[in-house]
């Protein structure tokens, strides 16, 4: 999975560049997220411009990184949802568990 | 004239055809005589169902088994929309998949496919047919 990761304000911030996030790649950014977590990483946000498409592994993986920055006592943030993407999380209530927001800078914003 | 389409592909249980068969689905939604802004919505709901419908064959059904194959039929018309998914593998039982937790309070990663396609589609049924299983979805358009 082809990732950018940035480190801001102690923020780290992944683009995903990948254009699904399915069961096909989710699982890869499941351990992105494990390797982070291990290494005391606790704040995240994931940015998801690039995704034209999720499904529910997708939005597994998403819950699965947000319950682990729970653990962490951090929290993950989402950023750039495009269209069907926003529709998933609407169709499966997720837009009320996650704090999403329009731009990465707002997303960083909300941590300041 | 008769507008239906059918459409039938056979392919291995493997999950890097998900991309390939949601397309499909998108290119066959596309040709739905309807609205267009219906069919945009239908184009993308077409391909989640049969993601969705697909990874449930490949993971559950079929134990996640390259060597399994997978038969999709998708067949479209102004009055409806029908997606079967046929495996040959142990199957799962459906009424045993729970409703997601819609909150932060005991969320789990697994478990959002079912209820997607209960969602998108009219009728999802899960029944033995020809040594396998089959996944029937039915949405009427009209």
């Amino acid at each position: 999975m082809d990732i950018k990761t940035e480190h801001t304000e102690g923020i780290t911030v992944l683009f995903i560049r990948e254009d699904r996030l399915d069961a096909n790649n989710s699982e890869e950014l499941k351990a992105e997220f494990h390797r982070l977590f291990e290494s005391g990483t606790k704040d995240l946000v994931i940015d998801l411009k690039e995704i034209h498409f999720i499904d529910s592994s997708g939005l597994g993986v998403l819950v699965s990184g947000y319950k682990s920055a729970s653990t962490q006592h951090g929290s993950l943030k989402l950023s750039n949802l495009q269209s069907q993407v926003k529709s998933m999380f609407e169709l499966t209530r997720l837009h009320r568990v996650f704090d999403i927001f329009t731009t990465v800078d707002d997303a960083l914003q909300s941590y300041r | 004239m008769k507008n239906d389409i059918d459409i039938d592909i056979t392919l291995p249980s493997h999950t890097r055809y998900l991309r390939m068969i949601g397309r499909i689905g998108e290119k066959v939604a596309q040709e739905i005589d309807c609205p267009e802004d219906i069919r945009k919505t239908l184009s993308s709901q077409l391909a989640v169902v049969l993601t969705e419908g697909l990874v449930n064959a490949i993971e559950h059904a079929n134990s996640s088994d390259p060597d399994k194959e997978i038969h999709v039929r998708i067949n479209a018309s102004k009055e409806k929309l029908v997606v079967r998914i046929y495996d040959n593998g142990v199957g799962f039982d459906l009424n045993a998949v729970p409703t997601p937790s819609f909150t932060s309070c005991g969320l789990e990663e697994k478990g959002r496919g079912i209820f997607i396609l209960r969602s998108l589609m009219d009728t999802v049924k899960y029944t033995r047919s020809d040594g396998g299983n089959v996944l029937e979805m039915k949405k009427k358009l009209a």
